[in-house]
């Protein structure tokens, strides 16, 4: 004989558990809904095209050890975050073209995102490089650019001191050339600090594009 | 009867007093003389001063570097430095590698082994499918002027001129050898570290002797070529005056 009181147990938890089903499906329906009524009242807009703009790319030769200034017209953000990521993207595009002359595989989505921060802006002094040179000529207005590359990419690239210094090189001095405020380059991969580039360029150091741009044409 | 001690006279002691002065002043002399001579006689006696090179044989064990067409950098890289190695030991000059075997070494170890070693070249050795040639590079640090103090990861700036002075001399004996040379500025964590002229080597493909076939890094006239040039780089960077340890 089942006990009085686990009969009245029982019985109120069936209640409830029909109560709280109701009351799921009651909500499901409602969202459902909802949703089904936002999608109609969403509004249509039309994607807005950036008028074409000059760029200047520096783009890498690995046979002459050099990196030589190319103009190009691309549509543009006005964002200068976004703008840089465009400009960049373009660079890989044209590195993981065929017959490149720095052939580099990943494209436009090797950069993940371009940060322009103000020099001095969340720089580790234990890791920033020739750093007292850069802060003694460093004025208002300069920028450093936090470059964050895709790992895909830095997996992918050619192991070399001649091919990892020609695309550091290359990503430096377009910048420089495209933001000129921008006298600084640092680099993350996927967010990350990482060692080198691949097993050779040093990507922890903080890149002056002073510097890589005097010495384009490579002779030191 | 005891005989008085007789006093000398005065001349006596004047004449002694002479006497005394003239050995002085011989005694003098002839030290002044030694010391003179000194030098020159120590300067042909002495042995010459030794004339240390480090050789970095890039990469090792955990670290495999570039994927070359027939083996791993690490290993181009070793065979490399061994070969090198015996070239300028026979030219008569020290030899202290970083590593000689497929044991893993850190940048911080590299340059610490260089900086004891207290070498006049330092080269650090690589290899590469890209490009054609040999890659010569040197710090991309900016020059500074030595100090007492040098911070560990820039203490390569203080050695830059040389370094350039060096890396000039080696791109000399490669294009008088015939090969295809490219200088440029790297970072290179190694190397920034190092107190002595430091040179970073990348030896890409390049043709065989008789110009037969593509370029390769494979060919061993080719390495021994390469190799034979930067002996006699490195004979003359001895034989000028640009050999001393100073900055």
């Amino acid at each position: 004989m089942i006990p009085r009181h686990q009969s009245f147990l029982f019985i109120v938890l069936l209640v409830a558990s029909i109560t709280l089903g109701a009351v799921l499906w009651t909500t499901l329906d409602r969202a459902h809904k909802r949703m089904l009524d936002s999608q109609e009242s969403a509004p249509t807009q039309a994607p807005q095209v950036a008028p074409s703009e000059q760029a200047t790319l520096m783009v890498a030769n690995d046979a002459e050890n050099s990196v030589t200034a190319r103009v190009f017209s691309l549509p543009l953000p006005q964002n200068p975050e976004a703008r840089a990521r465009a400009i960049l993207g373009k660079l890989f595009d044209l590195d993981a073209a065929p017959g490149a002359t720095h052939p580099v595989p990943g494209g436009a989505s090797s950069v993940n995102e371009v940060f322009l921060l103000p020099v001095g802006a969340g720089t580790d002094p234990a890791t920033a490089r020739s750093s007292s040179t850069a802060r003694s000529g460093s004025a208002a207005g300069d920028e450093l650019a936090v470059v964050n590359l895709a790992s895909a990419f830095v997996s992918a690239h050619p192991s070399g001191l001649e091919a990892e210094t020609l695309t550091i090189l290359s990503i430096c001095a377009t910048l420089h050339a495209n933001f000129p405020e921008v006298t600084e380059v640092r680099f993350l991969v996927d967010g990350q600090q990482r060692a080198t580039l691949a097993g050779h360029a040093d990507l922890t150091r903080t890149y002056l594009t002073g510097e890589t741009v005097s010495t384009q044409g490579a002779n030191p | 009867m005891r005989e008085r001690k007789r006093i000398p006279p005065a001349g006596f002691s004047a004449l002694s007093l002479n006497r005394v002065r003239m050995t002085g002043s011989l005694t003098a002399g002839i030290a002044a003389f030694i010391v003179l001579c000194a030098p020159a006689v120590f300067a042909q006696t002495a042995p010459a001063a030794r004339f240390v090179v480090l050789l970095d044989a890039a990469h090792g064990g955990a670290d495999s570097g570039a994927r070359l067409d027939s083996e791993l950098e690490k290993a181009y890289t070793l065979a490399f430095s061994v070969r090198l190695r015996s070239l300028l030991m026979v030219r008569g000059m020290d030899v202290v590698i970083t590593r000689d075997s497929d044991t893993t070494v850190d940048p911080d170890q590299r340059a610490a082994v260089a900086d004891r070693a207290r070498p006049q070249a330092c080269l650090s050795l690589h290899a590469s499918e890209s490009g054609s040639g040999v890659h010569i590079f040197v710090s991309s640090l900016a020059p500074v002027q030595p100090g007492t103090m040098l911070p560990w990861k820039t203490a390569q700036a203080a050695w830059i001129e040389r370094s350039s002075t060096l890396a000039g001399v080696i791109n000399s004996a490669l294009t008088h050898a015939g090969m295809a040379v490219t200088l440029g500025r790297v970072a290179l964590p190694a190397i920034d570290s190092m107190t002595c002229p430091a040179v970073a080597l990348e030896i890409a493909p390049g043709q065989a002797s008789d110009n037969s076939g593509s370029a390769s890094l494979d060919y061993a006239d080719y390495q021994s070529r390469v190799a034979d040039a930067l002996a006699a780089a490195l004979v003359e960077w001895r034989s000028e005056d640009r050999g001393g340890r100073q900055p």
